[in-house]
C-alpha cells in the first residue's frame, strides 16, 4: 500500500465526486418520480428548485473529474521511482492492473458529465423542461462508473508493491512489449498518423457542412467522438516519438512535463473539448423536433459545431506543427 | 382589452396541514392595461397575496392567471421570473433598499444579472433617479436617505427595467400626507407613459385619488366590492 | 445570450459579490484566515517533503550503485579488506572500494556526527573537514582544535581544516571528514577490515545480477543497491508526509464543518438581501452564481496566500515550525536553503485537499440560499 498527500487526495477526492453524484442521483430519483409541470403545488416548486443543485453538483464532477485525472497521472509519475524499471507514470500504472482502468474510466466519467452538462444546458433553454425526463434517467447511468472508479482506484493505490518490477514507458509503449500500449505503439507510423489525420479531417469537414446547412449532426457526432480513440492511439504512436524526436520513446504521458513545454495540455485539452463538443451535436439531434426546443436546439448545435472545428482544429494544428518541426523523421 | 386576467385563482398556505390557510379564495378579475386600480380591504384579507401572485411571485394553488394571452401559471419559475422583471416593476412596502450598497448601485440591481453593459446601465438608471428628482442622491448610501427619497430610488429600481406594469404594496404607508399627494403625482406620471399600476393600499388618500380608475375591495380573500 | 452578454453577466454578478464580501468583512475575514491557515500548514507539509525528496534524490545520485556490507549472525561487522578484490572480479563490476565510516555520539553538542575517510582525503594526519552543523555546534572554526574521545578512552586532537559551506544541504550538515589512520586511531579499527565496499557498476541493467553475485560470493554479504536506497527514501517521505496529511485531515474536516456552518447559518441581514434580489428578479441561478462566485473568491484568496505564505516559510525560512519534526535524524540542524520549486503535483494535490472540501461542504447551503422564495419580502 502506498501512502502520500496525493493518493489521500485522489482517494478522499473520488470519495467526495461520488457522494456528489450519488447525491445528485438522489435528487434525480426524486424528479423523475414526482414530476407534474401542470402542477403548481409546493412539492413541484421544490423539484424544479432542485434541478438547479443538480446542475451545480454535476458542473463541480466535471471539473473535478478533469483535475483528478490530472492528479492521478501526476501522482503515478511521481511513484515511478518506487518501482524497478518504470521512469514514468507509464511504468507505475503498469504495476498493478487497476493501473489503466482507473485512468480510462476518469476520463469516461469526464466525457460523460461534459455530455451531459450539453443535454443539460439544451433542457434549460426549453420552458417546459423538455429533457427532464431523459436527463434524469441519464444522470443515473453516471453514477455506477464514478463509484467503480473511486473503488478501482482506491485498489490500485492499496494494492502497490514498490517492488514490483515493472516496465518503464521506453518498454510497456516500446515496439517490442505486449499489451495494448505495446500494440498502440507499434502500429506503424504512417497508419497511426494517416488515420488521425482521416478521422480529424472528416470531422472537420462534417462539421463545417453542418454549420453550412444544417446536415449531419449525426455525422459529425460520430466522427467527432471516433476522433478522441483514434487521437490518443495516434499520440501514443506517432506525435510522442515526434515531440521527443526519439523513435522508440511513445509515452503520452511525459508530454505533460516541463521538458515538453507542457506541450500535452493544450493538446489533451483541446481534444476533449472537440470531442465532447462534436459528441454533442449528435447527441441533441433527435431533440430538434421538441416543440420548445425548435429554436434553441440548432442555434445550441451550432455553438457546438464551432467548438468542435476549434477544439479539433487546434489539436490537428498542434499535433502537425509538431510532426513538422520536430527534428526526427521516421 | 384585458390585459391580465385571473380565472378562479386561489392561493392555499400550508396545504393539507392543521394550519392550512386560504389567503386568496377562488379570485377571478380582468385588468386593462394602461388603467391605475387600487386593491383595497382590511389586514390579512390577502391584498399582498393577489399581489404577489399577478405579479409572478408565486404560482397560484390553483386557477390560471394569463398576460397578454399568454399563461404564466403553468411556467416554470425559471421563466416565470423572465417575464416578471421585463413585464413588473415592484415598489415594496419596507422599500428594501439593499443596504451598504449606494443608490445608483440599488437603482440597477434589477439590472445586473441581465448582461447590459455597465456604463450603458448606469445611464439609464441615473436618467430614472433624474426623472424622480434624486439624481443628485446617486452616489449617497441608501442607509442615509429620507422615507421619501427612499420611496423614490425604491420607484426608480422598479423603472429600471422599463416594465409595463407597476406593482406597489401600501406605498404611502411611511409617508405623511405631502409626500403621499408626491407619491400621487409620480403615479400619475407612470400612468401617463402608458404604465399599468396597480396598488394595494388602505389609505383614503390613495383609493379616493382622482386619477384612480378602478377600486377593487377585498375581504377574506374573495373580491367584495369593485367600483370603476 | 450573446457571449458578449454572457460576460457582462458574469462581470456585474461579479462586481456585486466582491462589493457583498466587502460588505460584511468581519465574517469574511474570519472564515479567510481558518482557510489560509488550513492551506498554509497542508501546503508547507507538501512543498517541504517535496524539497527534502529532491535533496534526497541529489545526494543519491552521488551514492555508489551497490553497497556491500556484512552481516554476522544479523549484526552489521567490518568486511576483510581481502574481499574487495574478489569483488572487484565481480563481471560487470568496473571497481570497489572499501570505505570506512561510523557514528559518533558527541556528549557535548549530545548529537550523532558522522564520521567518514573519504575517496580521496585532501588533508593530512591529524586534521579535519567538518559539516556546517558541526562547527556550529561545536562552535569549531578553522584552524581551531577539535578533540575527540577515542576507542582507547583517551582524547585525540585533531584541528579543522575547514567547514563544509551549508548549501550543500542536509545530509553534510553533520559530517566529519578525517584521515585514513585517524579514524583508525579514534575507533579502534583493525586495519585490515572496511566498515562496507562500494561497488560501481556502469551499466544500470547488470546491478541485480551483480547484486545476486555478490551473495553468492559471500555469502553473508549483503548487497544494497543505490536503487533500494532510493526507494526506501521516498517511501519514507511517503508514509512520513501521507501521516501529517492524515493528521491535519481532521483539520479539514473541522474546517469544511466550518465553512458549511458559515454558508448555511446565513445572518437576517444575508437572507432579507437575498429575498430582495429574488423579488426584484434575480433568478435562482443568479444568485447561486453569486454565492459559488463568493465560495471562488474566498478560496482563490485563501489559497493564494496559504501558499505564498507556505513558499516564504519552507524556502525562506527553512521550514522552521516543523523541520526538526519531520527531518528526524539529527540534532544538528543547520541553516540550510532548500532548493525552490512548485510542481503541479503538490498544487492539485493541495487543491484536492482544501478547496474540493470546501466546496463540497458550501454548494448545499448556497443552494438553499438561493431558493429563497421571492415573495418573501412581501411578506412583513
Ligand atoms: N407565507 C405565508 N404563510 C402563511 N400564511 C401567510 C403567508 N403569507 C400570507 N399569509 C396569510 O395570508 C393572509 C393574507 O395575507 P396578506 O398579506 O395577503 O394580507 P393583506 O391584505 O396584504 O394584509 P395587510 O393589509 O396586513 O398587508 C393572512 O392571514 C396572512 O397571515
Ligand atoms: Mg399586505
Amino acid at each position: 500500500m502506498i501512502v502520500n498527500p496525493a493518493v489521500i487526495a485522489l482517494v478522499g477526492g473520488s470519495a467526495a465526486g461520488g457522494a456528489l453524484l450519488l447525491v445528485a442521483a438522489a435528487h434525480g430519483v426524486a424528479v423523475l418520480r414526482g414530476w407534474d409541470l401542470g402542477s403548481g403545488s409546493q412539492r413541484q416548486l421544490e423539484l424544479e428548485r432542485r434541478t438547479y443543485l443538480v446542475s451545480t453538483l454535476l458542473g463541480f464532477t466535471l471539473a473535478f473529474e478533469l483535475l483528478s485525472l490530472f492528479l492521478f497521472v501526476f501522482t503515478a509519475d511521481a511513484l515511478a521511482p518506487q518501482f524497478t524499471g518504470a521512469m514514468c507514470a507509464a511504468g507505475s500504472l503498469q504495476a498493478s492492473p487497476y493501473g489503466y482502468p482507473v485512468l480510462l474510466l476518469k476520463l469516461l466519467d469526464a466525457v460523460l458529465a461534459g455530455l451531459w452538462l450539453i443535454l443539460d444546458h439544451a433542457d434549460k433553454q426549453g420552458y417546459d423542461y423538455p429533457l427532464i425526463r431523459v436527463k434524469y434517467a441519464a444522470l443515473l447511468l453516471l453514477a455506477p462508473p464514478a463509484l467503480v472508479e473511486a473503488g478501482l482506484q482506491a485498489a490500485y493505490f492499496a494494492g502497490l508493491r514498490p517492488e514490483v518490477i515493472t516496465s518503464c514507458c521506453g518498454s510497456l509503449f516500446g515496439e517490442g512489449g505486449r499489451g495494448l500500449g505495446a500494440d498502440l505503439a507499434s502500429l506503424p507510423p504512417a497508419l497511426a498518423g494517416g488515420g488521425l489525420a482521416a478521422v480529424l479531417l472528416l470531422a472537420l469537414g462534417s462539421a463545417l457542412v453542418f454549420l453550412r446547412t444544417g446536415r449531419g449532426a449525426l455525422a459529425t457526432g460520430l466522427l467527432s467522438a471516433a476522433a478522441l480513440p483514434v487521437a490518443l492511439a495516434a499520440v501514443v504512436g506517432v506525435i510522442s516519438p515526434y515531440v521527443y524526436e526519439l523513435p522508440t520513446h511513445h509515452c503520452p504521458f511525459c508530454l505533460l512535463q516541463r521538458e515538453y513545454h507542457h506541450l500535452g495540455y493544450p493538446l489533451y485539452a483541446a481534444l476533449l473539448l472537440g470531442s465532447v463538443a462534436g459528441a454533442g451535436v449528435a447527441l441533441l439531434a433527435p431533440f430538434r423536433a421538441t416543440p420548445s426546443l425548435a429554436e434553441a436546439v440548432p442555434a445550441l448545435q451550432r455553438r457546438l459545431a464551432r467548438l468542435a472545428l476549434a477544439g479539433l482544429g487546434v489539436f490537428g494544428a498542434l499535433s502537425a506543427f509538431v510532426v513538422l518541426a520536430s527534428g526526427l523523421r521516421m | 382589452m384585458s390585459f391580465i386576467v385571473l380565472e378562479d385563482v386561489r392561493r392555499v398556505f400550508h396545504q393539507g396541514r392543521p394550519d392550512e390557510l386560504t389567503a386568496v379564495a377562488g379570485v377571478s378579475l380582468s385588468l386593462a392595461a394602461g388603467a391605475v386600480t387600487v386593491l383595497r380591504g382590511p389586514s390579512g384579507s390577502g391584498k399582498t397575496s393577489l399581489l404577489a401572485l399577478v405579479g409572478g411571485m408565486a404560482r397560484p394553488t390553483s386557477g390560471r392567471i394569463t398576460l397578454d394571452g399568454h399563461e404564466l401559471t403553468s411556467l416554470p419559475e425559471r421563466f416565470l421570473t423572465e417575464v416578471r422583471r421585463r413585464t413588473f416593476g415592484f415598489v415594496f412596502q419596507q422599500f428594501h433598499l439593499v443596504r451598504g450598497l449606494t443608490v445608483l448601485e440599488n437603482v440597477m440591481l434589477p439590472a445586473t444579472p441581465l448582461g447590459i453593459p455597465r456604463a450603458e446601465l448606469a445611464r439609464r438608471a441615473a436618467a430614472h433617479l433624474d426623472r424622480l428628482g434624486v439624481g443628485h442622491r446617486a452616489g449617497a448610501r441608501v442607509d442615509w436617505l429620507s422615507g421619501g427619497e427612499a420611496q423614490r430610488v425604491a420607484i426608480a429600481r422598479a423603472l429600471v427595467n422599463n416594465p409595463r406594469v407597476v406593482i406597489a404594496d401600501e406605498p404611502t404607508a411611511h409617508l405623511d400626507s405631502k409626500l403621499s399627494l408626491e407619491f400621487l403625482e409620480i403615479v400619475a406620471g407612470l400612468k401617463a407613459d402608458g404604465r399599468t399600476v396597480l396598488i394595494a393600499s388602505h389609505d383614503p388618500l390613495v383609493f379616493e385619488a382622482g386619477l384612480v380608475d378602478r377600486t377593487i375591495t377585498f375581504r377574506d380573500g374573495r373580491v367584495e366590492a369593485d367600483t370603476r | 445570450m450573446t457571449a458578449r452578454a454572457w460576460l457582462e453577466r458574469q462581470r456585474a454578478l461579479l462586481d456585486f459579490t466582491l462589493a457583498s464580501l466587502g460588505r460584511r468583512p468581519g465574517k469574511n475575514l474570519a472564515l479567510l484566515l481558518v482557510y489560509a491557515l488550513v492551506v498554509f500548514a497542508l501546503a508547507s507539509t507538501l512543498l517541504f517533503t517535496a524539497a527534502l525528496r529532491r535533496e534526497a534524490a541529489l545526494v543519491l545520485r552521488g551514492a555508489p550503485d551497490v553497497v556491500v556490507q556484512r552481516l554476522v549472525a544479523g549484526r552489521h561487522d567490518p568486511i576483510p579488506a581481502a574481499e574487495v578484490a574478489r569483488l572487484a572480479s565481480i563481471r560487470g563490476v568496473s571497481a570497489a572500494t572499501g570505505r570506512r565510516w561510523g557514528y559518533y555520539f558527541d556528549r557535548g553538542s549530545r548529537a550523532n556526527l558522522t564520521v567518514q575517510v573519504p575517496p580521496a582525503w585532501w588533508g593530512g594526519d591529524g586534521e579535519v573537514v567538518v559539516g556546517e552543523g558541526v562547527a556550529r555546534a561545536r562552535r569549531a572554526a578553522p584552524g581551531e582544535d577539535f578533540p575527540m574521545l577515542a576507542a582507547s578512552g583517551h582524547f585525540i586532537h585533531l584541528r579543522v581544516r575547514e567547514v563544509i559551506p551549508a548549501d550543500s544541504a542536509l545530509v553534510s550538515s553533520d559530517l566529519v571528514l578525517l584521515s585514513d589512520g585517524d579514524f583508525q586511531r579514534l575507533f579502534g579499527d583493525d586495519p585490515a577490515r572496511f566498515t562496507d565496499v562500494a561497488l560501481t557498476v556502469p551499466n544500470a541493467r547488470e546491478v541485480p545480477m551483480v547484486a545476486e553475485k555478490v551473495v553468492k560470493l559471500i555469502p553473508q554479504a549483503r548487497a544494497i543497491t543505490r536503487a533500494e536506497l532510493q526507494r526506501t527514501y521516498e517511501s519514507v517521505f511517503d508514509r512520513r508526509s501521507g501521516l501529517v496529511v492524515a493528521l491535519l485531515a481532521t483539520a479539514v474536516l473541522a474546517f469544511a464543518v466550518v465553512a458549511w456552518d458559515k454558508a448555511a447559518g446565513l445572518s437576517a441581514e444575508e437572507r432579507r438581501e437575498i429575498g430582495v434580489l429574488k423579488a426584484l428578479g434575480w433568478e435562482t441561478s443568479d444568485v447561486l452564481l453569486v454565492k459559488l462566485q463568493e465560495g471562488a473568491v474566498v478560496s482563490l484568496l485563501a489559497f493564494a496566500a496559504g501558499v505564498l505564505a507556505a513558499y516564504a516559510h519552507v524556502f525562506l525560512g527553512s521550514a522552521w515550525l516543523f523541520a526538526a519534526a519531520l527531518k528526524g535524524w539529527s540534532t544538528l540542524s543547520p541553516d540550510y536553503r532548500l532548493t525552490p520549486d512548485v510542481s503541479p503535483l503538490e498544487l492539485t494535490t493541495l487543491f484536492f485537499l482544501s478547496v474540493v472540501p470546501y466546496t463540497v461542504a458550501t454548494v448545499v447551503p448556497a443552494w438553499r440560499a438561493a431558493t429563497a422564495d421571492p415573495d418573501e419580502v412581501m411578506r412583513s
